[in-house]
């Protein structure tokens, strides 16, 4: 498979093992921004060979984890409602609500179906013109153009029953507030290597500056992980701190424009609460005047929502890297894939289930043979 | 009667008020219904044994019987059709215990508006499905429901056959040092579904692998007296199998990830949707668990026979990390493959 | 976050005046919205996104990435030649 097979070539892998760890003379702490990084990390053992003294700190980038109790809700009672066809992604379906999720919301007769893409939810919307059509549109910035282009094309082709459910966010605030946090060991970002073809890496040189972090635009493949994290070992041992892009073939510093151009068009900047997190000012989108009549969250009017946390559940600490998932005191026991308490457990991509699912955590139990 | 309120197990089931589509996915939620509703009801020694079909003692000979139902959609696929599922499904099972398959029933379960040239061509396709696989459908059954209550058609069938003497094939028999082994590519049957309800194209499409395995099996136990599990890895695929019987047996698992055969376009297809091969249904694929002195002469009577051709060796049983799978990755790490949750969503994030 | 798997174009047309086209994953063609790649063309690779192509992949910049991993320690290698090197 042309530009995934080359980026695994297990040689090219082993040989950048072996420079980080030449390269390696201190213990340093970065975070990968997204949560496809940290699935590929886990996935792949990345963690397990390089040296002991690099640490990586899973960051928040994952739109299913950080997306705010409330939206759950809200999107609960929405696909509850008769006539209402309900369109999400996969990973949405299982998020835990305050008491129940969207699985067990079709389990009891609502019209919930897994969609690819926006555009598939528009052809929900087309095919059922009596029906109310809601996309859950979440996502960070790689996502927000497929997003506003489903609600471009919703109003002009006038599709009345299509709404929209909008709760994206943005990553450069939450690595400022990340690094505003007191408690915050981060030294280095390895950045989000889609979020950045969209929105190009201009946007990090302040922040690199202003908190003396270096930012490596890294990709997926275990030899995209591998390039991001060397160049940012290169940096933090000569003390540099520079915005560096080491996804080149996917990546230019000013982004997508046709794509920036159209999320201008119909999103506008607004506080967004990441659940596990709290309120992060200026951090997410929401539909702007032009497109707000297709918010489901105004078109529905789903009220007062009062939500409920789980009290034990410590997702915000993971989702922050002050935790890793199995210092959790409920990890692999109230809390597991198939009993998720937070987000971060329901997640393909979060690190909890990550953690869970590839085993970093290794439980040896007494099987009767 | 289950009393829900006084269970001392971990509480799986209790958080799950009403039947969700993932009770059917084969993986951890399908086996907590086995195990915390079904197992307890019925409660005998032949079902506690938990493979796919149940090895039972008639008459001084061992009869093995099995069950399975059918409700996929489309009906119809690249590579077969729920008949071809129907008849190779229950087959497979009773190869799976060692058994030569004899005799099905067939149980349909149709919707006013079926149209009757659609049942037609399903019907061709079992008797088709039937001579290939050398059994014979010897008793059926036949209802219909409302239109709207049943989804076009449901097919059962259950099948028994004879275990030879001298053969002692199950779960609970794998032990640490045996290798294991895979008769071909997998996760061809679950893209091939799902490449049709996503509507992706294909320049050659996938298609389903369905295939009757018991002339595979006999010429695997001609060769070899000392193949202690089979198992054909349907829903859940390869990995959920597996977990099952480390489970069952108390062992532990460890692949290794670069020897699965997978073919490029279930590969890509997986890719796209962001699934893992491991965790797709096949529908003509065996695992088979044998004594580590064994596994070249088995592999190699694998590979001369039509639907093992690229039988491959994939891991061995281990005495570490009882009752879980693990894999070497690509790269040199060690992932844990785990038991799948309900059923694999496409991931798109 | 961002599941994004490079694809080849096979063909361009447009639907109610939005660019759409054909990208081909390994054997697999599915239809893709390459309203945001007005650079990319038949024969390019895409990262396409939820059905969205969000950038054109550059080989040249692929093939450099390449090479430096190629050449990642080969002058050390020259310099020490007794060292040991990556297994």
């Amino acid at each position: 498979m042309k530009y995934l097979t080359e980026f695994r070539n297990n040689d090219l892998v082993q040989k950048l093992f072996h420079e980080i760890r030449q390269i390696t003379t201190r213990p340093w702490a970065m975070m990968e921004v997204c949560g496809g990084q940290t699935h590929s990390i886990i996935r792949n053992g990345i963690d397990q060979l390089l040296p002991p003294e690099i640490e990586l700190i899973h960051g928040p980038g994952c739109p299913v984890c950080v997306t705010p109790l409330e939206t759950i809700d809200k999107a609960l009672a929405i696909a509850s409602q008769p006539n209402v066809i309900f369109c999400s992604f996969g990973d949405m379906l299982r998020v835990p609500g305050s008491d129940r999720d969207l699985f067990a919301v079709k389990s009891q007769g609502g019209d919930i179906r897994i969609v690819y893409s926006p555009l598939d939810a528009l052809k929900v919307a087309r095919d059922n013109p009596d029906k109310q059509v809601v996309f859950f549109g979440i996502g960070f910035e790689t996502t927000a153009p497929a997003n506003a282009q489903a609600v471009v094309v919703a109003k002009k082709q006038g599709l009345k029953n299509f709404s929209m459910l909008v709760s994206h966010v943005l990553v450069p605030p939450a690595i400022e507030a990340l690094m505003q946090s007191p408690t915050c060991r981060v030294q280095a970002f390895l950045a989000a290597g889609h979020v950045c073809s969209v929105m190009g890496y201009w946007q990090y040189e302040p922040l690199a500056e202003k908190y003396h972090v270096p930012i490596v635009v890294t990709g997926f493949e275990p030899l995209d992980v591998l390039n991001g994290i060397y160049h940012t070992v290169l940096q933090l041992e000569s003390g540099r701190h520079e915005v560096e892009n080491a996804y080149s073939r996917a990546v230019q510093r000013e982004g997508n424009l046709p794509a920036q151009k159209v999320m201008q068009e119909v999103f506008e900047v607004c506080d967004r609460t990441w659940r596990g997190i709290g309120m992060i000012p200026q951090s997410g989108w929401q539909l702007n005047a032009a497109y707000r009549d297709l918010d489901a969250a105004i078109r529905f009017q789903v009220g007062d929502i009062r939500t409920q946390e789980s009290s034990i559940c410590r997702s915000g600490d993971v989702l922050q890297g002050l935790i890793k998932p199995h210092q959790c005191p409920a990890f692999g026991k109230e809390c597991t894939p198939s009993k998720p308490l937070g987000a971060t457990m329901v997640s393909s991509e979060g690190a909890c289930a990550a953690y869970y699912n590839y085993g970093r955590f290794i439980e040896h139990e007494q099987v009767a043979p | 009667m289950i009393d829900f309120d006084n269970w001392v197990c971990p509480l799986p089931l209790r958080d799950y008020p009403y039947i969700v589509m993932g009770h059917g996915g084969g993986g951890k939620l399908s086996n907590d219904l086995v195990e915390y509703l079904f197992v307890p009801a019925f409660h005998n020694p032949m079902l506690s044994s938990l493979a796919d079909g149940a090895a039972l003692s008639v008459g001084g000979q061992r009869l093995a019987f099995s069950t399975d139902s059918y409700v996929v959609r489309p009906l119809f696929f690249p590579g077969g059709s729920i008949a071809d599922l129907a008849i190779n499904g229950t087959v497979n099972d009773l190869a799976m215990l060692g058994a030569t398959p004899l005799f099905l029933s067939v149980g349909m379960i149709l919707e006013e508006g079926l149209p009757m040239n659609t049942l037609g061509s399903l019907v061709d396709l079992l008797a088709a499905a039937a001579r290939t696989a050398n059994v014979q459908v010897v008793t059926g059954d036949t209802k219909v429901v409302d239109r709207g209550h049943g989804d076009q058609i449901y097919i059962n069938t259950s099948g028994v056959g004879l275990i030879p003497a001298g053969i002692d094939i199950a779960p609970q028999n794998a032990r640490p040092g045996d290798k294991i082994l895979v008769s071909g590519t997998i996760g061809d049957h679950g893209m091939a579904i799902m490449s049709v309800r996503e509507g992706l194209e294909f320049e050659s499409p996938i298609r389903s692998d369905s295939a009757p395995l018991n002339g595979l099996v006999a010429d695997m136990l001609q060769c070899s007296t000392a193949i202690h599990v089979l198992r054909d890895p349907t829903r859940g695929g390869v990995a959920s199998s597996l977990n099952e019987i480390a489970k069952s047996a108390g062992v532990g698992i460890a692949l290794d990830e670069r020897q699965f055969p997978v073919r490029p376009e279930v590969a890509a297809a997986c890719e796209l949707l962001g699934m893992d091969p491991l965790y797709v249904a096949n529908e003509g694929k065996l695992l088979a668990i044998v004594a580590p002195e064994d596994a070249e002469a088995i592999l190699e009577v694998m590979h001369q026979h039509p639907l093992g051709q690229d039988a491959a060796l994939i891991g061995e049983v281990v005495s570490e990390h009882r009752g879980k799978v693990t894999a070497r990755t690509g790269i040199g790490g060690t992932r844990i493959v785990a038991m799948q949750i309900g059923e694999q969503l496409p991931r798109i994030c | 976050m961002c599941l994004g798997v490079p694809g080849q174009i096979k063909e361009v047309y447009e639907i109610d005046g939005v660019r759409m086209g054909k990208v081909n994953f390994s054997g697999i063609v599915k239809e893709v919205c390459l309203e945001y790649v007005p650079e990319a063309n038949v024969g390019d690779y895409t990262i396409v996104h939820v059905g969205f192509a969000i950038t054109r992949l550059d080989e040249e910049s692929a093939l450099e990435t390449l090479k430096m991993f190629e050449e990642l320690g080969v002058l050390e290698e020259e310099l020490y030649p007794d060292q040991p090197s990556a297994e």
